[in-house]
């Protein structure tokens, strides 16, 4: 499938990533009672895949629709390059959307469908176009079917045939996975991931499953409550939180209370109930005060008490295991410290030494580069999964 | 001993069957007398309801009786005009109270309702205390027929487009409008083909109710004969045959209506 080569052969239509960015800036929208987006700041780079990731509610939808021009803004701008399109109308922007819900048109079959954008604007060889999209998404012998007569993962197919085939400067992808099976869905991200680098688009992909935005995007934004809290690639994102709620809602972290005794340089001293631990400057979000220091589960080292832990400081000890959980790759520990606080550790399987067991005394430690600390005054449970 | 068990099985098997034709036969005697009495020839007879001999002449001389050909043409004529005018005004009003957030829409909604919940005797009377206050008393007859039955089809056009319209899924047009259609394209190729069912229904119900009237029209209609008041004219005297050849013909033609539109969607499925 050489998308990519027949856009550059094709006069009529430019290569995408044509240099084009997307920016948001102050956009915000209001519904009668209630601010879905707030004062929003974005700048997508033309080319890259986009990822939008966010809780339900959070206002992502209403992102992207105004971004298609099919809500406008409260206040606040877009700019696609240079042209300001916040007010133009949905059919004058070079942009598609995959919908949430794929809004296929019931009375038309799957070809006209996917054809329904080119013949608006006119297109030749609309029936190969087509059949090769069609044929892209594997659903060359259902064109003649109709959407009702469809499964929800097919559906979703045709959704996106009918957005990707025009080829537009930004392409709006609204959970477009959200119905497919764990192993379609795996293939279909593979799929649209190559497409986008292949078309060299600008793809903005909404979702709220983390390992999905993590896997897909160069960069991911972090939404809540109508706000980006994070943005960064997808690495950054995770080792280097600024906020509780990206540290809980991407991944899981251990949040520890900890009041900061010196920060000089590089480096930020933290007292954690009586141990020290050092925090990279860079990593510090907080530099006096309060804060919660963050350590990713992995990256909890856990011995039984008094064997050698193979990391240099912010050694602690007094912890008793108090849950395990055997998950095949990796065991997770959950150990209770001293000061009554459970931490989370997880541990590859490498099969180096026997399980631990409910009850031994332990001690624990990390590496110092891999802690972080955020403020106090964040809400230590935001963006945590909700435990049952 | 088997036997008998076997029989009650059938019977249990078949009652729901058995049921359901008693059903249909309690439908469809009438049309069926109604079929056969066009082919009465009781030209020698005073009872007018008893069959006497087969005949083709009630088909032959359809216009035989004084009048009645007139009087159906006439009920055709004002049904089709008053369907045509309901259909277009009750479409726009149904769009304009679905998809427009206006003062007094709610108010709108139930209003629309008000004539056809209230009784056919007090809609036509008030509606003939209405033209003769306004100087058309002397002038009844056709338009009065077409103002009174355009203004009953409404509310029916009205409420049949709304349930339409609001089940379609206005993302459907943002889709098309996402995908370069404008907003008259968006309208022509997204949603009116598919409101057009309902506005069809519509329209078949318009022109039924109208053809069929007789209460309201009977008091608004002057001089003027429709067929259902002709038929209501003779029933006194004895009906001619002709009126069951009239009746047979409606009869088939919303058979093959309703065939038409089996088939149509039979295919496109
Ligand atoms: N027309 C509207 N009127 C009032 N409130 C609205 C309207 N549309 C959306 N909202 C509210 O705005 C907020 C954001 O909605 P949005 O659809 O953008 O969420 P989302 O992030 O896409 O969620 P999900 O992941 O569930 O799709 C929600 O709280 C929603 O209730
Ligand atoms: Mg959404």
């Amino acid at each position: 499938m050489s998308l990519a080569a027949e856009r550059a052969t094709d006069p009529s239509n430019p290569p995408g990533g044509s240099g084009r960015n997307l920016r948001l800036t102050a956009l915000t929208k209001e519904f009668s009672t209630f601010t879905a987006v707030r004062s929003l700041d974005l700048e997508i780079p033309a080319g890259t895949f986009f990822a939008l990731l966010g809780p339900s509610g959070c206002g992502k939808t209403t992102t992207l629709r105004m971004v298609a021009g099919l809500d406008l803004p409260t206040s606040g701008t877009i700019h696609l390059g240079d042209d300001e399109i916040t007010y133009a109308k949905p059919y004058r922007r070079p942009v598609n959307t995959v919908f949430q819900n794929y809004a296929l048109f019931p009375h038309l079959d799957i070809h006209e469908n996917v054809a329904f954008g080119l013949r608006r604007r006119k297109v030749k060889d609309v029936d190969k176009q087509v059949q090769e999209m069609l044929e892209l998404v594997e659903l060359e012998s259902q064109a003649k079917k109709k959407p009702p007569q469809m499964s929800g993962g097919q559906q979703q197919r045709v959704a996106l045939a009918r957005a990707l085939i025009n080829r537009p400067e930004v392409l709006l992808l609204d959970e477009p996975l959200g119905a497919l099976d764990l192993k379609l869905r795996r293939g279909m991200q593979i799929e649209i991931k190559r497409i986008q680098t292949e078309v060299g688009l600008t793809f903005v992909h909404v979702t709220h499953d983390q390992e999905e935005a993590m896997t897909m995007a160069d960069t991911i934004a972090v939404m809540n409550a109508g706000v980006i809290e994070q943005m960064g690639s997808p690495t950054e994102l995770y080792e280097n939180p600024r906020t509780t709620f990206v540290a809980n809602f991407l991944g899981q972290s251990n949040l520890i209370p900890g009041t900061v005794s010196s920060a000089d340089g590089d480096v930020v001293r933290v007292d954690m109930h009586g141990t020290q631990v050092s925090i990279p400057a860079d990593r510090a979000h907080v530099t006096s005060g309060n804060g919660w220091v963050g350590i990713r589960p992995e990256k909890v080292l856990v011995a039984a008490e008094g064997e050698p832990l193979d990391a240099p400081g912010n050694h602690m000890s007094g912890g008793v295991v108090t849950d395990v959980s055997f998950v095949g790759v990796s065991t997770q520990y959950l150990v209770r410290m001293p000061w009554g606080q459970e931490l989370m550790a997880f541990e590859q399987n490498t099969g180096r030494r026997a399980f631990l067991t409910a009850g031994t005394k332990v001690d624990v430690s990390w590496r110092p580069e891999f802690a972080f600390l955020l403020p106090a005054s964040q809400d230590v449970n935001a963006g945590a999964i909700e435990e049952a | 001993m088997n036997g008998l068990q076997r029989a009650s099985r059938w019977v249990s098997d078949h009652i729901v069957l058995a049921g359901g034709l008693l059903v249909l036969v309690y439908m469809f005697v009438p049309i069926a007398i109604v079929m056969l009495m066009s082919f009465n020839d009781n030209s020698e007879s005073r009872n007018v309801y008893a069959f006497r001999d087969f005949t083709f002449s009630n088909w032959t001389n359809m216009c035989g009786p004084d009048g009645m050909c007139e009087s159906v043409l006439r009920s055709i004529g004002i049904g089709l005009a008053a369907t045509l005018v309901a259909t277009i005004l009750g479409t726009l009003a149904a769009f304009a109270l679905v998809r427009h957030n206006f003062r007094g829409r709610s108010v709108m909604n139930t209003v629309i309702f008000l004539p056809m919940a209230s009784p056919e005797i007090v809609m036509g009377s008030s509606l003939l205390a209405l033209f003769v206050s306004g100087g058309f008393g002397g002038r009844l007859g056709v338009v009065t027929i077409f103002i009174a039955h355009v203004m009953f089809c409404l509310s029916f056009v009205i409420v049949t487009v709304k349930a339409r319209l609001s089940g379609l899924d206005q993302n459907l047009e943002q889709a098309a409008m996402d995908l370069y259609a404008s907003e008259a394209t968006t309208f022509w190729r997204i949603t009116f083909p598919l409101v057009f069912p309902g506005i069809a229904a519509a329209a078949l119900l318009s022109f039924s109710l109208s053809f069929d009237d007789f209460i309201i029209t009977n008091l608004n209609a002057g001089q003027t004969v429709t067929f259902p008041m002709y038929v209501w004219g003779v029933a006194q005297r004895g009906v001619p045959m002709q009126v069951n050849v009239i009746g047979t013909i409606m009869f088939l033609i919303s058979l093959a209506l309703v065939l038409g539109n089996m088939f149509a969607t039979r295919k496109k499925a």
